[in-house]
């Protein structure tokens, strides 16, 4: 049983395994193929280095994608 | 002839840019893209929904091959939200066409335009090539081109709204102001609208609501198409100026007496 550790994806408490990947993550999620971008700790990680960064206790992750949008959307996304 | 939309260098043949919210489902909203006739579609950039991942993918009812991706800011109130915005939309969509909005009241929804500058600046630093949609003001609208935007977008009446161009005078003045692209940003509501604004002779128009929002999404599409070619056509025809008076259009000679 790999040890856990907590991070946050998208403002939620998640519990992964340790030394878990960006990648790693975005497989779990179902994820992988799909046209989105993730940040970890306000830094964007591109998807080609998806695979050497690790997570560590208390990360903030946030995965975006697009949606429909024009003129006019006054939510605040993140 | 070709009469080719062009921005940074990128040639569109639709001077159209219409966006991708509010459609009553995907499949209207595909249907409507392809009406249109555009070329450039805009889309926000949100955190994925994790917890229903079984919901459908807005990238799977564009054709990338057949439209560039416009990623916006929309829904940011500050320089640095929409700094971040626009590089995760960059990161996602792999184009670094970014339509910037900084938005500086939620009940209108003006631009905050000392934030867009702000962010203009920085994120051309950052090689985007940036759109910023801003008020009708023709000293705005230079100073965005000065800090490096490849086009000024000024909204024609407040987003959403479906008005029509409040301020014709002063898109004119903007017009003359700026060499970048002038395209009008929100506030079509119909056909005229779209016409009468192209016939400013602005570059393009960009819209949203006044073609999702219609009862006939697709139908509106079409008609929005149409009169964005009319209101271009006619303006490189040149109109007639205005009269006062009558000026008989049959010849007087020959007139039975």
């Amino acid at each position: 049983m790999a040890e856990k550790t907590e991070i946050i994806v998208n403002g939620k408490q998640t519990q992964v395994s340790t030394a878990w990947t960006v990648d790693d993550l975005i497989q779990d999620l179902e994820l992988s193929g799909r046209q989105v971008a993730v940040e970890v700790n306000g830094q964007i990680v591109s998807r080609d280095r998806w695979s050497e960064q690790t997570l560590g206790a208390g990360d903030r992750i946030e995965i975006v994608h697009f949606v429909g949008g024009g003129e006019e959307e006054k939510c605040l996304m993140i | 002839m070709s009469d080719d939309l062009v921005i940074a260098g990128r040639k569109f043949r639709s001077r159209l840019i219409v966006g991708t919210g509010k459609y009553e489902s995907f499949e209207v909203m595909r249907q409507a893209l392809e009406a249109s006739g555009a070329d450039v579609v805009t889309v926000a950039v949100r955190r994925v929904n994790l917890t229903d991942k079984s919901k459908e993918s807005l990238l799977d009812y564009i054709d990338r091959d057949r439209f560039t991706l416009l990623p916006n800011t929309a829904g940011c109130y500050t320089a640095q939200d929409a700094i971040r915005c626009a590089r995760l939309g960059r990161e996602a969509g792999l184009s670094d066409l970014i339509k910037l909005e900084v938005i500086g009241d939620e009940r209108t929804l003006f631009p905050d335009n000392e934030g867009l500058l702000e962010a203009t600046r920085a994120l051309v630093k950052e090689d985007f090539v940036v759109l910023p949609y801003t008020n009708d003001d023709p000293v705005m609208c230079k100073k965005l081109e000065d800090a490096g935007a490849a086009a000024v977008m000024p909204l024609g009446a407040p987003i959403g709204s479906g008005l029509g161009v409040q301020n014709p005078n002063n898109l004119r003045i903007v017009l003359e102001t700026v060499s970048v692209p002038v395209i009008v940003d929100a506030g079509v509501g119909t056909a005229s609208d779209a016409t009468i604004t192209m016939e400013l002779g602005v570059a393009g128009v960009l819209m949203n609501t006044g073609i999702a929002g219609a009862k006939d999404a697709v139908s509106m599409a079409r008609a929005m198409k149409l009169a964005v070619e009319s209101g271009r056509l006619a303006y490189r025809a040149g109109r007639i100026p205005k009269k006062l008076y009558a000026a008989a259009s049959s010849p007087l000679e020959g007139v039975l007496t």
